[in-house]
């Protein structure tokens, strides 16, 4: 295929969509599956095909729509009608009724106009819930591929990098290295052979962005990987996804197959002289695997223990050689700064923080769902006016960002903007997206034990301060919570949460106690409850009640 | 050593599933980087993945035993033992703990008499928790026997459970 042959593609695909009267969408992702959208796209297609639309009517299954509480979701492309709750009868009068009749059944109806879908920015999810995820024709319609035919046929490598660099894009993952000065270092790196590596192994609990973008348009960020390719010099990238989201790998393989059969992807790019594979790779649930270093080590079939840093990835990284690490949503980004220029991506998001965040919004909040927002938003806008609030009658406590790494915003600080800086400046992190809101039931001690319980369980075992500290961290908080524990052992705990994060090798065991000491800043008055005087403090417990034996399975 | 079979219709071990285990290892050339892979198809053919496996395993990719076991004991996803015969995993997620998951863990753990990470007495139901199914939206999350099932509370959760495994008197004794 070439470019032009790609652009003729394109074309012939809109005809065809446009010959259609009506498009169905429904949510194929995980979330609506998971509450029967299968059953739901039956009854769609069987009332089609019983009133004999398959001409005039398509039904297609698409990436997520966003508002996933309120699944199943159906919307009707010519109109933009969003129907909500779905079942198999509503389903059935969306066809007898909107389709045939045009009366919308309105007990269904989605309002559309609510700040949930009007107060967002679409870059990264703009053909979520909009294409067939599974259809490379219909990705090639809405521009696909077009970026990388620009750079292969227009742009050196080294404008890639520097249309990246002026964009201002960083890194999705959380950490925001910016991703252009990446590109570059990989690029001037000296090795045989380089790398292209795809982070998908999203562990942080309570974040479903990448499998998102994974399960609604995978074609994008192979797009974003080939394009990346392409400006650092490397042939082979890999895509690391984790082995809990199945319908992702399974929908990525299919691209990948679909790319390779049509040009886009394997030797001869688009007829250059450019050659990409692209393989995946399937973790086994280890969360210290979204550590960079980490997930190189298992990507060669090792376990999962970081490496001191430096030397980077960039330098020396998978087998040994310069390698490209950057997570799903980063590439995502690429297609269209390249598409559509660094200017226009530049124009978006804050003075250091650039375009978009994408955020998935869950816990004690009524619109649970997959958001995405210009960065420098401030975070009550994304609470209240999208999010619609905390769940009824009761009243906003704190939003968790960051998961595990991360910390709490109180109230107070509700009107912070949402870009890399702000958030450190109140102790929490970015980091890859997850948003979780927490109302005044959530007990920020057992929070912060919570955490900590996932970082003890999940360190790998390598380095000293992060395998013992957090044990001891979890003991001293379950002595808190036991109400056990006196001012000496509060001391204790910030000693050693002090001692964990300055350190220990790498990013999981440097921002384990990340938790603890936000919520110790922000709500220590809830620590300080449950301590008892000294002199009525009686014998051990605690630190020892902790089980020390080594973790099997 | 060569793990070729003389008669190609039977695996010399007697067991042809280990047929669909080499075809594997030599789509993947042998290579010892494709380790997980390997463990990966293992499991999904046998189930689990019991010692004797694992030394098939390490023969076949030329890879020490305790590289092979190091590995598979550090992925949480890789079973050494097997499991019941239905699994009812929870999701132990922040926004499935913020929203509860931990009365659900303690009212199945108290009803059935067996801890989280654990397979009842009778062999019926595994008891899992989960990192995070990525369903948030629909928490709290639990997946039954691969299928996802959300907004559960500690009565609906028992009642699932009670569909594989009645707990009668005689099973707590």
């Amino acid at each position: 295929m070439t470019v032009e042959e790609l652009r003729d593609h394109a074309e012939e695909e809109l005809k065809r969509q446009q010959e259609k009267k009506h498009r169905i969408l429904y949510c194929s992702a995980a979330g609506c599956v998971s509450c029967g959208s299968e059953q739901v796209q039956n009854a769609l297609k069987s009332k089609v095909k019983e009133h004999a639309l398959e001409k005039e009517c398509e039904v297609i299954g698409t990436g997520c729509m966003g508002l996933c509480g309120e699944g199943p979701l159906v919307k009707i492309q010519s109109d933009g009608t969003v129907y909500k709750n779905v079942n198999v009868r509503s389903a059935e009068q969306i066809v007898e009724s909107h389709v045939m009749n045009g009366k919308k059944v309105s007990e269904n109806v989605c309002d559309t106009t609510a700040p949930f879908f009007t107060s967002q920015t679409k870059i990264v999810l703009e053909n979520c819930g909009r294409i067939n995820a599974e259809s490379l024709d219909e990705y090639i319609a809405v521009e696909g591929y077009e970026a990388l035919g620009k750079a292969l046929t227009e742009m050196q490598p080294n404008d890639v990098i520097d249309e990246i660099r002026k964009s201002g894009l960083r890194g999705r993952g959380g950490a925001g290295y910016p991703t252009g000065l990446k590109w570059d270092i990989v690029r001037k790196a000296q090795g045989e052979q380089k790398y292209i590596v795809c982070n998908a192994d999203e562990g942080d609990p309570g974040a479903f962005m990448d499998r998102s973008v994974l399960e609604g348009d995978p074609h994008r960020v192979l797009e974003g990987m080939a394009l990346a390719g392409y400006a650092v010099g490397a042939s082979q990238g890999y895509v690391y996804c984790r082995a809990e989201y199945p319908l992702a790998i399974e929908r990525l393989k299919l691209a990948i197959k679909q790319s390779e059969k049509t040009g886009l992807l394997g030797n001869r790019i688009l007829e250059s002289d450019f050659n990409f594979r692209i393989d995946i790779r399937i973790g086994a649930g280890a969360f210290v695997c979204g550590e960079e270093t980490a997930l190189l080590q298992s990507i060669e079939g090792k376990r999962g223990n970081p490496k001191p840093r430096p030397p980077y990835p960039s330098e020396k990284g998978l087998w040994g050689m310069p390698t490209v690490i950057n997570n799903v949503e980063t590439y995502a980004n690429i297609a269209p700064i390249i598409r559509k220029g660094s200017d226009w991506f530049a124009s978006i998001g804050t003075e250091k923080s650039k375009g978009t965040k994408v955020f998935a919004l869950a816990g004690n909040i009524k619109n649970t769902g997959l958001i995405e927002v210009p960065m420098g938003i401030p975070l009550r806008k994304i609470i209240f006016d999208i999010g619609g609030g905390t769940t009824e009658g009761t009243e906003f406590k704190a939003a968790q960002t960051g998961g595990p790494s991360g910390g709490c915003i109180p109230a107070q600080h509700l009107d912070l903007p949402v870009d890399y800086e702000s958030l450190a400046t109140v102790g929490s992190i970015m980091g890859s997206g997850g948003m979780i809101v927490m109302d005044s039931t959530s007990k920020m001690v057992d929070v912060a034990k919570f955490f900590m319980q996932f970082c003890m369980d999940e360190s790998c075992g390598k380095c000293i301060p992060c395998r013992v500290g957090t044990r001891h961290i979890y003991g001293l908080l379950e002595k808190i919570s036991k109400k056990k524990a006196t001012q000496d052992d509060m001391i204790l705990l910030e000693e050693l949460c002090m001692m964990v994060k300055e350190t220990s090798l790498c990013g999981l065991g440097q921002s384990a106690p990340n938790p603890v000491l936000s919520t110790l800043r922000f709500f220590r008055h809830e620590y300080e409850q449950l301590l008892q005087p000294r002199e009525r403090y009686e014998g051990d417990g605690g630190v020892t009640e902790v089980d020390f034996s080594p973790h099997g399975n | 050593m060569s793990t070729t079979p003389l008669d190609k219709s039977v695996h010399p071990s007697g067991d042809n599933r280990f047929k669909l285990l080499d075809r594997a290892v030599t789509k993947h050339q042998g290579k010892g980087d494709s380790l997980i892979e390997i463990l990966h198809v293992a499991q999904g053919i046998f189930g689990y993945l019991e010692n004797d496996l694992l030394i098939y395993v390490a023969h076949a990719l030329k890879l020490p035993l305790s590289r092979v076991y190091g590995v598979a004991t550090f992925y949480h996803f890789f079973n050494l033992k097997p499991k019941g015969e239905h699994t009812f995993v929870l999701c132990m997620g922040t926004a499935c703990y913020v929203k509860g998951a931990e009365h659900i863990q303690q009212a199945l753990e108290e009803h059935h008499q067996c801890k989280f990470g654990t397979t009842t007495k009778d062999n019926k139901v595994s008891f899992i928790t989960a990192r995070c199914v990525g369903s948030c939206g629909l928490a709290p999350v639990a997946v039954l026997d691969d299928v996802v099932v959300g907004k559960l509370n500690p009565e609906t959760a028992l009642q699932k459970a009670g569909e594989w495994r009645t707990v009668t008197t005689e099973v707590l004794s």
